[in-house]
C-alpha cells in the first residue's frame, strides 16, 4: 500500500442525534494513487460530500465528526492530526474546488489577492512574485487576458470564469490531491465539459491525485479511471470505470445506471394536424425602467425573448432547450402569462392569450397549466397538500365536495397514497412534492402543461420515475406538452420535438431524432458535443 | 402546539420570562379585589416606608397606596401595550403587503411614506402627538400606534418581496387566484412568524413609551401608571425613595420578561437561527 497517496480505511461519520441515519458514512473505505481520478458518485444525501470534508477536516464539528477510521495521508493519519498541521496540509497538499463558485470566492476581494493569500500563507515570496505567479496560474487555467482578470472581483466573471479561477487557486501550490466537489453542476453543458477537460489537463500536467465527486454519469464515464458508488452512507462498489459503468454488480448501481436517460432518442409518433398552442414573433424584454423622480439613465435592457415562433400539436411534446440565460424560462412563463410580454401572439385556438387581461384570462387558465422546476419552493408549507390540489378547480368554480373528490382521485394517478391528503408539504421527498405539483396542474384538466425542467433539482432515479409518470398522465389525458430542459438526456427521453434556444432565440426546430443526427446550426453541434459520457452511450447501445 | 411549546421550553429563560409575564398578568387581573378602592385615594399616612401603617410597599407624598398603584399600574401597561401593538401590526402589515406585493409605484409612495414617519425620532413624536391630542388613554394609544407600525410595514414589505417570486406563488397565479387571496392565503401565513417576534418585542417597546409619556406628565390623569407614580416620587427619591423604586423595578422586570418571551418565541418560530450557538 506505500504507492498509494491517500488510504481511507473504515471511516465512520456520526450525524448529530435525532437525524435521519446515525452514521452519515459508515465503515467507508477508498484509496487514492498519484495522477489517478477516483470518482464517488450517489445520489444526494449519500454521504459523498461529507466525506471530501471529512479528508480536509472540514466536518462541521461538533455535530457531525469522524467516530472511527483513519484517513492515512503518506502516513499521515489526517483524523488526529494538530488543527496548525492541517491548515498546513490544506491548500498546499490536499486543496478543494467547490460546488458554486460565486459562494466559494470572497466578492469583496480581487481574484488576484485571493490567490495571493495562498502564498503569503504557505510559501515565501515578494509581492512581486507572488503576483507574477498568480497571473501564470490564471493563465495556465487558459483565462483570457488574466492580466485584467487578476485585479478583477468575481461579479466580473462569468461562471465557468469563476471555477477556472478556483481551479487555479487549487492547484496554485501543486498539491498532491484536488478534491472536487460537484465542481460542474453548477455550469451550463458547454462550460462544463471545458471544465471537465481543464482538470484532466491540469491534472496530467501536475500529476495531482483527483477526488471528484459527482451525481452525474456522463461525467464519471468522461473522466473516472476508478469508481465509488455510494449509498445511504456506504460504499456498495468499487472498481475501474469500464468495470462499474458497464458491467455493474451490485443491483443499486445497476438500477443507477438504468435510470441514466440515453442519449439515443425515442422512436418517433405519428404527429397530429391539430395546432393547439402557437406564438407568434413573441417578444419579451426587461429592463429600461426610470426611477421613480424620473432621474438617472434608464437600466440596462435585455432580450430575455426575441421573435420566438414556436407551435405545439395535440398529443406532442415540444422540448425547449438551451443554457441558463437563454430565455427558456422566460418563455415559459410569458406563455402562461405569468409574465407580460411585449409584442407578438399567443394563440389558443382564434384566441390571443397575450391580450387578454386577468379576469379574460380566469377561464383560460384551466386550459394551460404548469409543473415547476423546485419540489420544495413550489408548494406553500403553511397548506395541507389535498388543498393545494383541490384549490385550482375551486376557484374555477367547483364545489369543494367535489373539487376534494378529485384531489384524491389525482393523488392516487400521481402515485401517492390517499392519506398524503391531510399532511404538509414538509413530510415528503422531493420527488414526492414533484408528484403534488403535476397532481396541482392536472386538477383543472388542462389541455396544455408546460414543464420548466421538472426533474432538474431530482436524483436520477426519482427523475426517472417522474418522467415515467409524466409519459402515462400525457398518453391517459392526451395531453400536449411543452418541455423546458436544460439536460437533452432528458430532452431525448421525452420530446418528440424540440426547439433550441440561444440569447432569447429559437436557433433550430425540428424532431427530435433529426436535430440529435444531423444538427443544423453551429451551437446546437456545440451542444450536442458537449453533453458528458457519449462514448460511453455508444458502447452500450450498440 | 405541543412540539411549538417543545422547542418554545428549551430556551431556559424563555420559560422564566413566562412565568413572570403571567405573574404580571395575574396582579393586574385581580387588582381591583386586592385593592378595591382608587388607587388615586388617600390610603392613610403619607410618606410611610415600606410595611409602616399598613402599606406593603410604602406610601407616597399625598398618603397613596403604592403597592396598590402597582397593581392598577399593570393593567394599564398591558392593556396599553397590547391595544397599540395589535393596531401597529395591522396597519404595519397593510401597508407593508401592498408595497412588498405590487412593487413598482405603489412600493415607492407605500415607502416614502413610512420612511416620513421613521425619520422623527419616534417618542419625541409620541410626545408630540399627545400633547396635541390631549392626554387620554385613547391618544396615548394613538400616539404609540403611529410611532411603531413603520417598523412591521419594513418587515412586512421584506417577507412579501421575497415571497412574491416563490414557485408556489406563481402557482397560485397559474390557477387565476386574485391578489387578495393570494396576499391573505397564501403569503401572510408564511411570514407570521416574524411579525409574532416583532410584535412581541413591541408590546415591551409600547410599555416603555407609555411610562416615559406619564413620567412627563403626559398620562392619563384619571388612569394609575407606573410612569406617573415615578414621575410623582422623583422629587422626593432621596427622602422617599419606594414611591419611585418600586414602579420602576415593575417597569423593568415586565419588559424584560417580555423581551425574553419574544426572543423565546424567535428561537421557536424560526428553527433555522436557533443553531447559532
Amino acid at each position: 500500500m506505500t504507492d498509494k497517496l491517500l488510504t481511507i480505511s473504515n471511516l465512520d461519520i456520526t450525524l448529530p442525534e435525532g437525524s435521519e441515519r446515525a452514521l452519515a458514512v459508515e465503515n467507508l473505505s477508498v484509496d487514492l494513487a498519484p495522477g489517478e481520478t477516483l470518482c464517488i458518485v450517489g445520489e444526494s444525501g449519500s454521504g459523498k460530500s461529507l466525506t471530501a470534508r471529512a479528508l480536509m477536516g472540514l466536518l462541521p464539528a461538533p455535530h457531525v465528526r469522524v467516530s472511527q477510521g483513519v484517513i492515512d495521508f503518506c502516513g499521515e493519519d489526517l483524523t488526529k492530526v494538530t488543527e496548525r498541521r492541517l491548515r498546513e496540509i490544506r491548500g498546499s497538499e490536499i486543496s478543494m474546488v467547490f460546488q458554486e463558485p460565486m459562494t466559494a470566492l470572497n466578492p469583496v476581494m480581487t481574484v488576484g489577492s485571493q490567490i495571493d493569500e495562498i502564498f503569503r500563507f504557505h510559501a515565501d515570496m515578494s509581492a512581486q512574485q507572488r503576483r507574477q505567479r498568480a497571473i501564470e496560474l490564471l493563465a495556465d487555467v487558459q483565462l483570457p487576458d488574466p492580466k485584467q482578470i487578476v485585479s478583477a472581483y468575481p461579479h466580473e466573471l462569468s461562471g465557468g470564469q469563476r471555477q477556472r479561477a478556483m481551479i487555479a487557486m487549487a492547484l496554485a501550490l501543486e498539491p498532491k490531491i484536488l478534491i472536487a466537489d460537484e465542481p460542474t453542476t453548477a455550469l451550463d453543458v458547454t462550460t462544463q465539459a471545458q471544465i471537465l477537460k481543464l482538470i484532466s489537463d491540469m491534472q496530467a500536467v501536475h500529476k495531482t491525485a483527483v477526488l471528484f465527486i459527482t451525481h452525474d454519469f456522463g461525467v464519471v464515464a468522461d473522466i473516472a479511471d476508478r469508481v465509488a458508488v455510494m449509498q445511504y452512507g456506504r460504499v456498495v462498489e468499487t472498481g475501474s470505470v469500464d468495470k462499474v459503468l458497464n458491467h455493474p454488480e451490485h443491483p443499486y448501481t445497476q438500477a443507477l445506471i438504468a435510470s441514466v436517460p440515453s442519449l439515443t432518442p425515442r422512436p418517433p409518433r405519428a404527429r397530429s394536424e391539430d395546432i393547439v398552442l402557437e406564438t407568434k414573433d413573441l417578444q419579451k424584454t426587461f429592463g429600461g425602467g426610470k426611477s421613480f423622480f424620473g432621474f438617472g439613465q434608464p437600466n440596462r435592457i435585455v432580450h430575455a425573448v426575441k421573435d420566438v415562433t414556436v407551435e405545439l400539436r395535440r398529443g406532442e411534446t415540444l422540448g425547449i432547450v438551451g443554457e441558463s440565460g437563454s430565455g427558456k424560462s422566460t418563455l415559459a412563463r410569458c406563455i402562461i402569462r405569468l409574465l407580460d410580454s411585449d409584442s407578438g401572439k399567443i394563440m389558443i385556438g382564434n384566441v390571443d392569450l397575450r391580450t387578454l387581461n386577468r379576469a379574460e384570462m380566469r377561464p383560460w387558465r384551466a386550459k394551460i397549466q404548469m409543473v415547476f422546476q423546485d419540489p420544495f419552493a413550489s408548494l406553500n408549507p403553511r397548506i395541507k397538500v389535498g388543498q393545494i390540489i383541490a384549490q385550482g378547480p375551486i376557484i374555477q368554480g367547483a364545489s369543494r365536495e367535489e373539487a376534494e373528490a378529485r384531489a384524491r382521485e389525482l393523488l392516487g394517478i400521481v402515485g401517492l397514497d390517499e392519506r398524503a391528503f391531510n399532511r404538509f408539504p414538509h413530510e415528503f421527498s422531493g420527488g414526492q412534492r414533484q408528484r403534488i405539483g403535476i397532481a396541482r396542474a392536472l386538477a383543472l384538466n388542462p389541455e396544455i402543461l408546460v414543464a420548466d425542467e421538472p426533474v432538474s433539482a431530482l436524483d436520477v432515479s426519482i427523475q426517472a420515475q417522474i418522467l415515467k409518470l409524466l409519459d402515462e398522465i400525457r398518453e391517459r389525458m392526451n395531453l400536449s406538452m411543452l418541455f423546458i430542459t436544460h439536460d437533452l438526456r432528458v430532452a431525448a427521453q421525452v420530446c418528440d420535438r424540440l426547439a433550441v434556444m440561444r440569447y432569447g432565440e429559437i436557433v433550430e426546430t425540428g424532431a427530435t431524432g433529426e436535430i440529435f443526427d444531423a444538427p443544423q446550426h453551429s451551437y446546437t453541434r456545440d451542444l450536442l458535443a458537449a453533453v458528458p459520457g457519449q462514448n460511453w452511450d455508444r458502447q452500450t447501445n450498440v | 402546539m405541543n412540539d411549538f411549546w417543545k422547542r418554545f421550553s428549551r430556551n431556559r429563560s424563555a420559560v422564566l420570562g413566562f412565568m413572570i409575564l403571567m405573574l404580571v398578568v395575574f396582579i393586574a387581573s385581580i387588582a381591583s379585589f386586592i385593592y378595591p378602592d382608587d388607587p388615586f385615594s388617600l390610603a392613610g399616612k403619607p410618606m410611610s416606608e415600606p410595611g409602616q401603617n399598613g402599606f406593603l410597599l410604602g406610601s407616597d407624598s399625598l398618603g397613596r397606596d403604592v403597592a396598590s398603584g402597582i397593581a392598577h399600574g399593570a393593567k394599564t401597561s398591558l392593556l396599553i401595550g397590547l391595544i397599540a401593538t395589535l393596531a401597529a401590526v395591522f396597519i404595519g402589515v397593510i401597508f407593508g403587503a401592498l408595497a412588498g406585493y405590487y412593487g413598482g409605484r405603489t412600493d415607492n409612495i407605500l415607502m416614502r411614506i413610512t420612511e416620513v414617519f421613521q425619520t422623527i425620532p419616534s417618542f419625541v413624536f409620541a410626545i408630540l402627538l399627545v400633547a396635541i391630542l390631549k392626554p387620554s388613554i385613547n391618544s396615548i394609544v394613538i400616539a404609540i400606534t403611529v410611532v411603531s407600525w413603520p417598523g412591521v410595514a419594513r418587515l412586512v414589505r421584506g417577507e412579501f418581496l421575497a415571497l412574491k417570486n416563490r414557485e408556489f406563488v406563481q402557482a397560485c397565479h397559474t390557477l387565476g387566484m386574485s391578489d387578495r387571496r393570494i396576499m391573505l392565503a397564501e403569503i401572510l401565513p408564511n411570514c407570521l412568524s416574524p411579525i409574532i417576534v416583532i410584535g412581541s418585542l413591541m408590546v415591551a417597546t409600547a410599555i416603555l413609551i407609555e411610562s416615559g409619556l406619564a413620567f412627563l406628565g403626559l398620562g392619563d390623569p384619571n388612569i394609575m401608571s407606573w410612569g406617573f407614580q415615578i414621575g410623582a416620587g422623583r422629587t422626593m427619591l432621596r427622602s422617599a425613595w419606594w414611591i419611585c423604586t418600586f414602579p420602576g423595578i415593575a417597569i423593568l422586570i415586565t419588559v424584560l420578561a417580555i423581551n425574553l418571551v419574544g426572543e423565546g418565541l424567535n428561537d421557536a418560530l424560526n428553527p433555522r437561527l436557533r443553531e447559532r450557538n
